[in-house]
């Protein structure tokens, strides 16, 4: 195992006590790229910060390329890149002097590693005199994976890499992981985007400190019990109150240009449109629809 | 090595980039020591005076003329009521005022002796009590001049007289920034080594950046020598434009050999920068580091015998002083530029400073150590 996490708790005491992570335990095969999905607040940085040994854990044993987080957290520094959330590189230096100088620091250079970020660089390679400062969001994203991928580590973590980050770039950067993931590095990611989780080999969904559940993106998907439907009609706003307030109706959450509905088992997705018609909503369609991770996360936490 | 040759290569590119900082070193010690050795001067010599005269007499009118022809008072009220003259007080129009009584010739002729009142407004205390001082002797000399005036000396004084001729060493003509010089330059050195660090590594905090190099296998002492070099050398510039500028604008010729100065620079600096050290490690953003920073700045430059002498304060507070680093340099910085004093004369300030940077940087980087 690449990465291994067994019952790892942390709470913060301030005014009061604030359980960041409970129970937490998962592990990472080499080469892959597992997913930390969930949102603001659920304790992601938190499992990152305790996994590349900037912070101790409460309770609990990690481990990252078979090293103890505590007792060999100078050996595992040697061996990860960490992309923090916030844009953590030198923003008076240029692109150029923040990638030489990650690569000294890890006794590299970059010659030594072009292959591995060669493809990202080359992207940068125009703007390699300019200030990391006045970069564009995608290009500071980029810049910062470089620099944490600069001593060809073993592990990669990536904290919220593509947040405030574009559509297009994000898609690009999971591309960029894609093609790291064939090199063989291990890459632990989080993301509150849902889309996203798709692009990974497994996923957590995490809430609250607390690891919902853990899966393939398409074992979570089929771990979904009952059928979806898709509602559409003119007046979305009530119709999602009028199927909130409907007694055959588990669960209506807004995706987009729809509702997806689940049902109570042995519900005909005929009786629901028709009672909307009669409510005297127009252009009413229901339609039997394949859960997204987004889904499964709402089902998941409603339970 | 390399890494370390890196760092600091690392660290100086950033100082440089950032203007305030330039403007900070070149430009701060350029204007404090051209202008606070001129504005902050001691020697008061605009008191305004008033003048109560009941008796407009020959004496009391050549009273008058000494204290105005003197160079401390300017004459601002001649009035013969008291009451106009505490109202001169109350308006800030005179600063003290002298009364001269209905009968002062008669009974100075008479009586041999004469009594003089005299009201001095404290609120500004330094002014007020100087003002006195300076009259009271304009009013001495003057007794004695209507003494010798009017007494017909026996052939030899039957009271022995002591006569004091004072002289004034190392400062021959009481130059107030010959005094002051070599006391801003210390101050200098402090704000740059101390807090100019202090600042740059609770940067690395505020951005984030020190999380990206905690993760690496950056070593501690590397982190922290990239650090305090930078800053130990930029004070080494601080001071040779502080001193420069001393001796072209000030003309502070240094009285012994320069080196021992530098030599104590770099030892103070050392001591300096572990306490900065130590501020960056207790404090999370920029702007609480400057303001604990100014903090102690603020007392570390009022307790170190730079504007009052600390043999004036009372015992508790010479204790403070002479644990304050900054009253070593303020003090070594006379003694070399202006007494002319070798390493011999500063051992102790050497020892002290020694040791205090030794403790003090032990401490920041032990306390550096736990926080991570």
């Amino acid at each position: 195992m690449s990465i291994q996490i067994e019952n790892i708790s942390k709470s913060f005491v301030g005014d009061r006590k604030v359980s960041a992570l409970q129970n937490i335990s998962f592990q990472v095969e080499p080469g892959k790229i597992f997913g930390l999905i969930g949102p603001d607040g659920a304790g992601k940085t938190t499992l990152f910060r305790i996994l590349t040994t900037l912070i101790l854990a409460d309770e609990g044993q990690a481990t990252v390329q078979k090293y103890d987080v505590i007792k060999d957290y100078q050996k595992i520094r040697r061996i990860v890149g960490y992309m923090p959330g916030k844009f953590s590189l030198y923003q008076d230096l240029s692109v150029l002097e923040n990638l030489k100088f990650f690569a000294t620091i890890f006794g590299t250079t970059i010659d030594e590693n072009y292959n591995l970020i060669k493809d990202i660089y080359i992207q940068l390679e125009p703007f390699r005199d300019r200030k990391a400062g006045a970069l564009s969001g995608g290009m500071k994203q980029k810049l910062a994976l470089c620099c944490a991928l600069v001593h060809r580590p073993e592990v990669l973590f990536l904290d919220e890499p593509t947040t405030g980050v574009d559509v297009v770039s994000r898609a690009e950067f999971w591309d960029m992981l894609k093609r790291l993931q064939t090199k063989g590095i291990t890459i632990l990611a989080s993301t509150p985007y849902m889309d996203e989780a798709s692009m990974c080999d497994e996923i957590a969904l995490i809430q609250d400190g607390q690891i919902l559940s853990i899966n393939t993106p398409s074992g979570l998907i089929s771990e979904f019990d009952s059928p979806l439907y898709g509602v559409s009609a003119d007046d979305m706003y009530n119709v999602m109150n009028d199927l909130r307030d409907h007694t055959s109706v588990v669960s209506c959450n807004t995706f987009g240009a729809e509702h997806h509905v689940q049902l109570k088992p042995d519900i005909d997705p005929t009786v629901i449109r028709k009672d909307l018609e009669k409510s005297g909503h127009e252009n009413v369609r229901v339609e039997l629809i394949t859960p997204t991770i987004e889904d499964c996360f709402m089902n998941l936490m409603q339970q | 090595m390399r890494k370390m040759r890196y760092i600091l290569r690392k660290e100086f590119k950033q100082i440089f980039r950032d203007p305030a900082i330039l403007r900070l070193i070149f430009i701060m010690p350029a204007i404090q020591l051209l202008i606070l050795p001129f504005a902050a001067d001691y020697e008061i010599q605009n008191v305004n005076i008033g003048i109560v005269d009941h008796d407009r007499s020959t004496y009391a009118r050549e009273l008058v003329r000494k204290i105005e022809f003197s160079n401390y008072f300017n004459l601002t009220g001649y009035s013969n009521s008291q009451k106009e003259a505490m109202q001169w007080i109350e308006d800030d129009v005179v600063d003290l005022f002298i009364e001269i009584p209905a009968d002062f010739e008669a009974t100075l002729i008479r009586e041999d002796e004469a009594t003089l009142l005299m009201a001095v407004n404290a609120t500004n205390g330094t002014k007020g009590n100087l003002g006195a001082a300076y009259a009271n002797n304009i009013i001495g000399e003057f007794n004695r001049h209507v003494r010798s005036e009017w007494v017909q000396w026996p052939a030899f004084n039957p009271e022995p007289q002591i006569e004091v001729v004072h002289s004034q060493w190392y400062n021959v003509h009481s130059n107030y920034q010959r005094f002051m010089v070599p006391g801003i330059l210390a101050v200098l050195l402090t704000m740059v080594g101390g807090f100019l660090s202090a600042l740059n590594i609770v940067k690395e905090k505020e951005i984030g950046t020190i999380e990206q190099l905690n993760v690496s296998p950056i070593r501690k002492h590397q982190f922290i020598l990239g650090k305090l070099i930078p800053f130990w050398l930029l004070g080494f510039v601080v001071l040779t434009i502080g001193l420069a500028i001393s001796y072209f604008v000030h003309g502070i010729v240094p009285e012994a050999n320069i080196g021992v100065l530098y030599v104590f620079g770099g030892v103070y600096l050392f001591a300096i920068l572990g306490f900065g050290l130590m501020i960056s490690n207790f404090t999370d953003t920029q702007q609480q580091a400057m303001m604990v920073a100014f903090f102690f700045m603020l007392i570390f430059i009022l307790m170190s015998g730079l504007y009052t002498p600390i043999e004036s304060m009372p015992s508790w507070a010479q204790i403070v002083a002479w644990i304050n680093p900054v009253t070593y340099i303020v003090d070594a910085t006379r003694i070399v530029l202006l007494k002319g004093g070798t390493f011999t004369d500063i051992r102790f300030h050497f020892l002290v400073i020694t040791l205090g940077g030794l403790v003090l940087n032990t401490l920041a980087v032990w306390s550096y150590r736990k926080q991570t």
